[in-house]
């Protein structure tokens, strides 16, 4: 190999004036950076993914880590990364993997986009003082209702609802298998969205049984590998979602390796332990958009027609028309998950170059159903890459219903974004199976962090709402006129149909 | 801020004009004399059985011509003249307002349109949307919507509105905040027989007017009123709601009043929400709508614009200020404020 | 025994699956089916242990999700038979569609004729005792197997010259074996798939699949009782692992 090691990618050191000696970053770090020699404590920082485990437990803040402490002579075009993919690729021959979701500098809709207040024309509204409705019904809706006059001269309804799903603020939690994060993690989310009165998505992994009680707000996914699918399964769940695609890796299926997929997983998934789940590219049963109607209905058929199905897909460049074919099957919800969606592990290439972002797809999806005069009768949740409050107001002003939340749930339970989750290591015991790193993370604990992250965007968009003269989500859905974009290029203001900052 | 007035004579005796002018221009106030207007049912019975169309034309050549055309494509034209006016010293006449009485033919619709109402929206939203220079501002039957930039005084005398004699009165003075300053910004916002006069802004116009635009509205207005008048439409024309369901749906029950309903009433209301989501009226606002079969009268959820209501005998009034119903009759029986989110209707009897 | 007889003609197939169930929770524990023709999703869900038969040609994914109950079909089936079953049995006296036992993980399709592409595809097994099992009386398109995860899969080419002249077997399998009657061509291996001795062992541990077949179609099962097969299986419990490298 005359290839050599390439430049450690951080530099980890102790401040010895502050260190007590205590060793907790020695336990904590499960990539194995530091390690005892007599008194003394090594670093080999060519280990550390700054995970940033060992720097929050240290008690006297004794860790410093710096970033890339030895760089690449400059270039604007030979970057680090485009050097290191090559020199892995040279050694290896292979195709890259990478966690968490796309790592490219690139700008950043949401941050473009602007939302409006009130001034002296309206009035803003109190969320304090004044009723403010975060209520939100996913399912089909009916596009006009029937009213029929009884005999005693009364009013009724003379269309039947389809069942939908009510959320009390339309932040739910998406699909995070069990397998790519531990049991943990998932309880601690259920218990979150049991409270709060939301959802969370099952992922494609089954429903493990300590899971059951949270079942009413789970929403179970059937995916290319049908891991965990079962009749029992399929009534557990509050919905139903048919999974297509992901954000992170669209076209393409997913493997969890035969490491993750212990007894627990191997129970759960319904697979044998220890070896690869593989879920193909394709549903091998749907090859056109008429087989995929054939699957929900078969889904509601088995379930008697009880649950919502939704459709996941990634938003790829005729994200519209997939949304427009399935917003005419019998499904009840499409799921349009962004380019910055992310995952346990995608082909790196995949991660970063393929799909289009979550804002342009809300937009052109909630623009297309309306051309076809579907709209309100299906729901659209918008995911990938949501970060705050403020992502989703926009989301929900560019036409969302409601958006799924999955890496700013995992950092409310401690993820720091390392991206390393496929390695089975993750300290905070969110990406891993290993028992012993599982068990730092305490459902409860994690289960009021998670509450508490979606309590307070929920206060946040009642606040955005109520400056805006909103007191109901419906008025916010799709109402493009409270938004403006700041240094957006025409095409993509004319895609968004949002006018410019100031007009 | 806006004033506005409503009427309606139950009994369909007719009003003339000159009380409805007097009571608008109390309000001066309320406005800042850059628009007013007058809708007034009961005032063409002689072409009872036509659309009246009238239209705000910048110049009599192309315009004109374009607009002959269209509706020739489509049926017949009676009657048709410069709507009469006498100018007024404080009223710049930027376009030449005029009227046809229009009735589509049956043979030149078949197939093409399920309704006489279907054509005379189809041509409203064409003409508005595609022809430079002439804006249709009224289209129903037996009503005509009268309105322009100026004080409310003004107009009327521009309009010789107390020539006019209805049993539905509407009347607005504005004050434009969200849109430009032009006649076609005034109200009465009208299509076919809805009329509508508004007091206050919708913070979910940009909901509202996706959704109408689904069914093929064109909002042209350049202001938040006009989709109240197709919300209407939609709701009470096409989906055949009654005018208690059509204020339901625009202004619904709050989701935890609904949760204390008996059952069944939950469930109505509920569908109601999931369904007509999009319709949802958010923001302040008081709101007159003239209808086929009387006035709808309501406000938003949480009563943010004032509104007074009158009645004596046949007679009902509404109007922001008390004042102005005084104005239009001091006989005026029972004075009170109507509850948010509840619909006052007046029918005729 | 409580039978139930239910006229399909013309019946959509959410009020006859209604009808079935009713029938199930009422103690049927035999439903025959009369006039069936295309109804899609016959037994979709269905628990019990109640024998249905199908008289016609029910539509696609006959016994989706099922789990327990045995369907008999008196005629062909369509696309997915025993899509995503977890036990019960499908006894199909003709041939099949496409995507026959599709990602099944319990339970037997038995099928007299033969089957179109992607059969067996994604069948995947959990536990030793439950394993997901696909016969073919007669031959298979294409991509058999492709994916497999566990379960048998065994197609014996009754009348045909080869039983399996399609290729693209056993793609991707990680786990489970397809047994085929004879000889089979190297060029019909997918990609991850690899040819075994079928041996004594093997015969006694598949001899009674044969018998139950043989049974339901009226077959003499010592014909079939010999070593004359292929046994196909993965060639690496993770075909797909040598395709990637970490970040």
């Amino acid at each position: 190999m005359t290839l050599g090691s390439v430049p450690p990618k951080f530099k980890v050191s102790i401040d010895h004036d502050q260190c007590m000696d205590c060793g907790r970053c020695i336990e904590n770090c499960s990539y194995g950076v530091y390690r005892r020699e007599g008194d003394k404590i090594l670093i080999e920082s060519r280990k550390c993914t700054a995970c940033l485990r060992c720097v929050s437990m240290c008690p006297r803040d004794a860790i410093n880590i710096t970033e890339k402490p030895i760089d690449y002579r400059s270039h604007p075009v030979w970057t680090r990364e485009a050097r290191e993919d090559i020199i892995n690729q040279a050694r290896s021959g292979k195709i890259i993997l990478s966690g968490m979701g796309n790592a490219r500098d690139l700008p950043i809709i949401y941050d473009n986009l602007l939302l409006d207040a009130c001034q002296v024309t309206t009035p803003s509204i109190d969320p304090l003082r004044e009723p403010m409705e975060l209520r939100t019904y996913l399912g089909k809706k009916p596009s006009k209702l029937k009213f029929k006059k009884t005999e005693s001269g009364d009013v009724e309804l003379d269309t039947q609802l389809a069942p939908n799903l009510k959320l009390n603020t339309p932040i739910m939690i998406g699909h995070m298998s069990f397998g790519a994060i531990s049991l943990n993690s998932q309880l601690s989310m259920a218990k979150a969205v049991k409270e709060i009165g939301t959802y969370m998505g099952a992922g494609e992994g089954g429903l493990h049984k300590n899971l059951y009680p949270y079942q009413d707000n789970m929403i179970v996914q059937v995916a290319s590998g049908r891991f965990g699918v079962n009749i029992d399964y399929l009534e557990r769940g509050a919905a139903i979602e048919v999974k297509i695609g992901q954000g992170a890796k669209p076209g393409i299926g997913g493997h969890l390796p035969g490491e993750k997929v212990n007894e627990e997983v191997s129970k759960t998934r319904m697979i044998p332990l220890g070896s690869d789940a593989i879920s193909p590219a394709p549903h091998h049963d749907i090859y056109s958009i008429e087989d995929l109607v054939q699957l929900i209905r078969s889904l509601k058929e088995a379930t008697e027609w009880k649950k919502p199905v939704f459709v996941k897909i990634a938003a790829v460049h005729s994200v519209a028309r997939s949304a427009a074919g399935i917003a005419r099957s019998s499904a009840d919800a499409v799921v349009i998950d962004g380019f910055r969606g992310g995952t346990g592990a995608a082909p790196k290439v995949f991660r970063d170059h393929v799909g289009i972002p979550i804002e342009t797809a809300i937009a052109s999806v909630d623009q297309e159903l309306r051309k076809q005069g579907v709209r309100n009768e299906i729901s659209i949740i918008a995911s990938g890459g949501i970060r705050s409050s403020a992502d989703l107001a926009k989301s929900i002003a560019l036409g969302a219903d409601a958006v799924y939340i999955g890496t700013a749930a995992l950092i409310s339970l401690g993820c720091r974004v390392c991206g390393n989750c496929y390695r089975n290591l993750c300290p905070w015991g969110i990406a891993t199976q290993r028992p012993d790193l599982v068990s730092r993370l305490d459902p409860e604990a994690g289960a009021v962090q998670v509450s508490n992250l979606i309590h307070g965007w929920t206060l946040e968009l009642g606040e955005l709402m109520g400056g805006a003269g909103i007191n109901s989500i419906e008025s916010l859905r799709g109402n493009r006129d409270r938004l403006r974009g700041y240094m957006l290029d025409e095409g993509m203001l004319n895609i968004l149909d949002v006018l410019p900052a100031g007009a | 801020m806006c004033g506005i007035i409503g009427f309606i004579d139950r009994a369909k005796s007719r009003m003339d004009g000159s009380g409805i002018k007097a009571a608008l221009s109390l309000m001066n106030e309320r406005g800042s004399g850059e628009g007013a207007g007058y809708a007034a049912y009961g005032i063409y019975p002689e072409y009872a059985d036509y659309y009246a169309l009238h239209v705000f034309f910048d110049n009599m050549g192309e315009a004109k011509k374009k607009v002959d055309e269209i509706l020739q494509l489509w049926g017949e034209i009676v009657h048709q003249e410069e709507i009469p006016n006498t100018p007024q010293p404080g009223l710049k006449k930027v376009h030449i307002p005029w009227r046809y009485f229009f009735k589509p033919s049956q043979n030149l619709i078949a197939g093409r349109m399920a309704s006489e109402n279907d054509v005379v929206m189809h041509i409203v939203m064409e003409v508005n949307e595609k022809i430079n220079g002439a804006t249709i501002f009224s289209s129903g039957k037996n009503m005509g919507v009268f309105k322009a930039s100026g004080w409310p005084e003004d107009v009327a005398n521009f309009y010789r509105i107390e020539d006019y004699k209805g049993y539905i009165w509407l009347a607005h003075h504005r004050y434009p905040t969200n849109s430009p300053e032009w006649w076609g910004g005034a109200h009465p916002f009208n299509l076919l027989n809805w009329s509508v006069v508004h007091n206050g802004e919708i913070t979910s116009y940009g909901t509202n007017k996706r959704y109408v635009e689904g069914y093929g509205y064109k909002c042209t207005a350049l202001t938040d009123t006009e989709v109240i008048a197709y919300l209407f439409d939609i709701l009470g024309r096409q989906h055949g709601l009654s005018h208690e369901m059509i204020v339901r749906a625009l202004v619904p029950p709050f989701w935890d009043d609904i949760d204390r309903m008996p059952e069944k009433e939950a469930m109505l209301n509920k569908a109601i929400r999931l369904t007509y989501g999009p319709a949802l009226m958010n923001g302040p606002f008081s709101i007159v709508v003239g209808t086929d079969d009387g006035i709808v009268v309501f406000t938003d959820r949480i009563k943010l614009r004032p509104l007074v209501v009158g009645e004596n005998g046949s007679k009902l009034y509404v109007s922001s200020e008390e004042a102005a119903i005084r104005t239009m009759d001091p006989e005026v029986k029972s004075i009170y404020t109507p509850r948010a989110g509840e619909p006052i209707i007046g029918r005729f009897i | 025994m409580k039978t139930v007889r239910i006229d399909a003609k013309g019946m959509h197939y959410t009020p006859l699956n209604q009808k079935i169930r009713a029938a199930v929770a009422d103690g049927a524990e035999e439903i025959i089916l009369d006039n069936v023709l295309g109804q899609r999703f016959i037994g979709d869900g269905l628990r019990g242990n109640v024998r249905i038969i199908i008289n016609g040609v029910p539509g696609g994914d006959l016994g989706m999700f099922m789990s327990g109950p045995t369907c008999i079909v008196n005629g062909n089936a369509e696309h997915a038979p025993g899509n995503t079953m977890d036990s019960g049995m499908l006894i199909i006296h003709g041939s099949a569609g496409d995507a026959v036992a599709h990602s099944m993980r319990g339970g037997k399709v038995f099928v007299k004729n033969n089957i179109g592409y992607r059969g067996g595809i994604h069948m995947k097994q959990y536990e030793e005792e439950v394993r997901p099992v696909l016969v073919v009386g007669g031959t298979a398109h294409s991509f058999l197997g492709e994916y497999m995860a566990g379960g048998i899969v065994l197609v014996l080419g009754i009348g045909k010259e080869k039983a399996m002249t399609d290729i693209g077997i056993g793609s991707g399998i990680h786990g489970g074996e397809i047994i085929i009657r004879g000889e089979v061509d190297d060029y019909l291996l997918g990609l991850g798939a690899r040819k075994f001795k079928f041996t004594e062992s093997d015969l006694e541990r598949i001899a009674p699949i044969i018998k139950t077949f043989c049974e339901q179609f009226g077959y003499d099962p010592t014909e079939f009782l010999d070593t004359n097969y292929t046994r196909i299986g993965p060639a690496s419990s993770r075909p797909f692992a040598s395709k990637y490298v970490w970040e």
